[in-house]
């Protein structure tokens, strides 16, 4: 696997992390953050990170990959 | 008559106007109906996609469930962001197989990686018979929709039979093309729509989102974590039910084969990067169904929460082009339903399945002539027989993620042969329609999809490592 693809695959990672597996610890009402309860800032929160690292993970592959042929 | 109704009526002829015109002076063979010609740049894909994934039920449904049900329609907000980051990786590898192959559909490419005709015309006919009542779901929502903020001046019929009609106008005379540009227009009538009413009504009501809050967790705490007024859905159901629907997402005919349409692997990954962004106006959606709660508790249809507060706080001209939104956002996702129905039809089931030397042009025609057959057919289901595939909606998502892993295992391991895609296809298929037509889901707090995906994965990796069904080279 080359390098880039590494890194975009860990970066990829996160929002499985954090929206999935982490669910259960953020299913909670408190803290009451910017007037949302706890659940509902956590999810916007990651969903609104995801493109940023999608983002860095396309330009990593963009460093480090070899151009991808299109034909 | 009435100034709401006069604008649902405007915005519905022009945007149909709109996709006819997507269509002149391009010469419609098989490739520029199905994929555009394999041009779309970055703005067009964006509108195809974003056009078929933001349905009326998304809208109804999002905000029906924060109304009836709370938290677990959280899950309608996440599930994206999970599907489009699964499609930065998947998506472009696809699309390199089909430009490289000429592929047009999902059955091609079923075709392409496993050389089994009779697969392909299987996965087309899966394929047709979920996408038939996921289509029948549009028609009655649009009418449902049209009928209420008209304020029932029109019936529910007409609405569905005028703008059926239109629709299939444009899906004949442009195609993909006209779905995409209609998108476009839509796009911006739904947004304008969400950010009104989803910033509007808490502020009239409350005074703002925070107070909305403050207000909900004083009088339905429960409503804001799982499992929320529900006794199935707690947290481990939305989990399995996020990584089933973020699987499945592109694994639906008319999603899978939108890749097709881009331009280059390049455009499908940029498209990955900023769809998630387009998922937070469903916040909104959820602050409606939740305002609503408080201020109209009670309604006995929890989906038509968003119109009945809409109704309430809003004067009728706006009422107008909320239905009128609503309509054209049943009309976009119709037309790439109908249009990849009757592809599905003519290339994987006439063309593969029964006369294989029939030429492009032959196909074309058929697909054409079949768009408006596939639309009687779901209009009859919606005006007649409501009620008869219903079961087929029910197993749609379940049912179409069980392409998951004959395509990406098809894609990164050599080993994946014929008999472990049939294997694997039919086993999570007679899970998904035994768990949930028997009444099995949720199963042990999982979502029934989520299992019979599991099953699927393991009969699929067993076959395609016990080799059998290999051809010896």
């Amino acid at each position: 696997m080359q390098r880039g693809t590494k890194y975009a695959l860990l970066l990829g990672s996160v929002p499985f992390i954090t929206l999935v597996f982490l669910l259960p610890a953020a299913n909670r009402i408190e803290p009451v953050i910017l007037g949302l309860p706890f659940l509902l800032f956590w999810i916007v929160s990651w969903v609104f990170l995801t493109p940023f690292f999608l983002l860095a993970a396309y330009l990593l592959e963009k460093k480090y990959n070899r151009p991808e042929e299109d034909e | 008559m009435s100034p709401a109704l006069a604008i649902i009526l405007a915005f519905v002829v022009a945007s149909s106007l709109l996709g006819v015109l997507a269509g002149r002076r391009v010469k419609m063979n098989l490739e520029m109906w199905t994929v555009g010609g394999r041009r779309f740049g970055i703005v067009l894909i964006w509108f195809l996609m974003a056009g078929e994934i933001y349905t009326t039920f998304t809208f109804l449904g999002a905000s029906g469930w924060a109304y009836s049900r709370g938290a677990p329609t959280f899950y309608i907000l996440i599930y994206g962001a999970l599907a489009y980051t699964i499609s930065f990786f998947l998506l472009p590898a696809v699309w390199r197989l089909g430009k490289r192959h000429g592929l047009h559909t999902q059955p091609d490419f079923f075709i392409h990686r496993y050389g089994s005709r009779s697969l392909g015309v299987f996965v087309a006919l899966v394929g047709v018979a979920f996408i038939i009542p996921y289509l029948q779901l549009q028609l009655t929502g649009l009418g449902l929709i049209v009928h209420e903020a008209s304020n029932r001046a029109v019936s529910a019929e007409t609405g569905i039979v005028v703008s059926f009609f239109l629709t299939c106008l444009f899906v004949y005379t442009s195609g993909i093309r006209g779905a995409a540009w209609v998108s476009g227009l839509k796009n911006v009538m739904m947004i304008v729509a969400v950010l009104v009413v989803g910033f509007g009504v808490p502020h009239i009501y409350f005074g703002g989102i925070g107070p909305m809050f403050r207000a909900l967790l004083r009088e339905h705490p429960e409503y804001l974590v799982f499992p929320g007024a529900t006794t199935g859905m707690d947290v481990l159901w939305v989990m399995s039910t996020l990584l089933l629907t973020g699987a499945g997402f592109y694994m639906w005919p008319h999603t899978f084969a939108s890749v097709f349409s881009a331009k280059s692997s390049d455009t499908i990954k940029r498209n990955a990067v900023i769809m998630p962004f387009y998922q937070l106006p469903i916040l909104l959606v959820f602050i409606v169904g939740f305002t609503a709660l408080l201020v109209m508790p009670g309604l006995k249809n929890g989906d038509l929460s968003f119109l009945a507060l809409v109704n309430k706080s809003y004067p009728s001209w706006f009422m107008g082009f909320v239905g009128a939104a609503g309509a054209v956002t049943a009309m976009v996702p119709a037309s790439v339903l109908v249009l990849f129905a009757s592809t599905l039809l003519a290339k994987n089931v006439y063309q593969t399945g029964f006369n294989p030397g029939a030429g492009a042009e032959r196909v074309v025609w058929l697909s054409r002539f079949m768009v408006p057959v596939i639309m009687v057919l779901a209009l009859v289901f919606a005006l007649y027989l409501p009620n008869a595939l219903v079961n087929l909606l029910l197993i749609g998502y379940d049912g179409v993620t069980q392409f998951f892993p004959g395509v990406v295992l098809g894609l990164l391991w050599k080993r994946m042969s014929a008999a472990a895609a049939w294997g694997g296809l039919a086993t999570g298929l007679g899970l998904v329609a035994l768990l949930v037509l028997g009444g099995h889901d949720p199963l042990w707090g999982l979502n029934a999809g989520f299992v019979a995906l599991g099953a699927n994965l393991v009969v699929t990796g067993l076959i395609a490592v016990s080799g059998a069904g290999r051809k010896r080279a």
